[in-house]
């Protein structure tokens, strides 16, 4: 049979950046900032926020909490004894969040005043971390019983991360924790990314976790992961033009100049916050123990 | 398994790409995925096989071309390859990377549609 190619070059996940991209400007334009948590399941990660949005009420930040659970509202329920506004998306089993899912919730919700809206992503560091959600801090999180090597495991998770939270350093002695080599290993799949340790017990980090996003909410640009310097508009992935010829072995090089496509301009496959690298504010902590 | 998410999206998108040529169905999709895309090839494939059911694609081959991740160095002159497990420390200097040049493509490069016959009823096919 005859057949004929075109060559699209689209990418798979531009429907999710177009949207998030959009949900970004929205909240900016809102007066607020998003903050992508992940982790995996049992990282303490719930623990850990409802201690961040207990002392924002302290301090008197006004967050707000979208937690995602495949099933069960005991989160949500967790995290409302903080006194600051919280809503449940419930995934129906999918094993992430994205940003349609996000903005669904975010029409009226939650209050005006709010600066800082945490995502708590599904207990998962697989699938979340290709789903950019409209936030301008991506956080993941993990905890000391994990095991030093996880960054390398999860390169994708850790490697886009703006901050590296680690959780339950109150266990760290008992469970043999070595943090020199879990910070090579998130050294080498994300260079220059801040370590924050952290623990929900004693409380160590709190208020640090609440600076850095405060930091990202007056606009301070976060770290900058080298993951996420791939110019992809480079080898023409930006643009959802296509052309229909004969089978070529390589598209040619580089997009014409405008998006045609009938489809959204995809932007930025990676779609990150934009900005410069900057580490004069986010600094790596280096903790003295 | 968010491969099942990722499927659907390639399946809607190359069936609109379908749809604006006038072609009824879809041969095959070529798929670029990146080292570091964080999607699993195997598992995509399978997806892909459900996710087509009852569209244009019902049938549709996936060819799946896996990029390797290269990283600038930020140091020296050169590139290297990331490698798995990965690492974006440069191997001759040791400084790290700049920017990674290839490893994070999720994307469809070209679909190969039926060549139209021109049979009644089929709309022309429409660039728009």
């Amino acid at each position: 049979m005859m057949c004929r190619t075109v060559d699209l070059r689209h990418a798979v996940l531009a429907k999710n950046d177009g949207l998030a991209a959009e949900l970004r400007a929205d909240l900016t334009a809102r007066g607020m900032t998003a903050v992508n948590l992940m982790s995996s399941p049992g990282s303490g990660k719930t623990a850990l926020l409802e201690r961040v949005l207990t002392r924002a009420g302290e301090r008197g930040v006004a967050v707000a909490a979208l937690t995602a659970d495949l099933a069960t509202e005991n989160d949500a329920r967790r995290l409302a004894r903080s006194g600051a506004p919280v809503k449940q998306v419930l995934t129906g089993g999918l094993c992430h969040l994205e940003a349609d899912q996000v903005r669904e919730h975010l029409a009226d919700w939650p209050p005006r005043a709010t600066r800082a809206l945490f995502v708590e992503n599904v207990g998962n560091l697989v699938c979340p971390a290709t789903y950019d959600l409209g936030e301008s801090l991506r956080v993941v999180l993990m905890s000391v019983t994990e095991g030093e090597d996880k960054p390398v495991k999860y390169p994708t998770a850790f490697g886009l991360a703006h901050l590296v939270v680690l959780t339950k350093t109150d266990l760290a002695q008992p469970a043999g924790f070595d943090e020199e080599v879990f910070a090579d290993h998130v050294e080498r799949v994300n260079p220059g990314v801040e370590v924050l340790r952290s623990s929900a017990r004693t409380g160590e980090g709190v208020d640090g976790l609440l600076d850095r996003v405060l930091a990202a909410c007056s606009g301070v640009t976060p770290h900058r992961p080298v993951l996420a310097r791939q110019h992809l508009e480079r080898h023409g992935h930006t643009h959802a033009h296509e052309h229909g010829h004969e089978h070529a072995p390589e598209a040619e090089s580089g997009p014409e100049a405008a998006p045609e496509g009938p489809d959204e301009a995809a932007s930025d496959v990676i779609a990150s916050p934009a900005g410069q690298p900057s580490d004069a504010v986010l600094q790596t902590v280096a903790d003295g123990s | 398994m968010h491969e099942l998410s990722i499927a659907t999206a390639v399946v809607e998108s190359a069936d609109a790409a379908a749809r604006r040529h006038g072609a009824a169905s879809v041969e095959s999709v070529r798929l670029r995925v990146g080292e570091l895309a964080g999607v699993v090839a195997d598992a995509l494939r399978f997806s892909f096989g459900l996710a087509a059911e009852g569209t244009a694609l019902a049938g549709a081959r996936l060819e799946i071309e896996e990029v390797p991740a290269r990283a600038r160095c930020g140091g020296c002159p050169g590139d290297f390859a990331v490698g798995s497990p990965p690492s974006l420390e440069c191997p001759g200097c040791g400084r790290s990377a700049a920017e990674l040049l290839t490893g994070r493509e999720l994307e469809i490069a070209a679909v190969t549609l039926p060549e139209p016959d021109a049979p009644a009823g089929v709309p022309p096919p429409s660039l728009s």
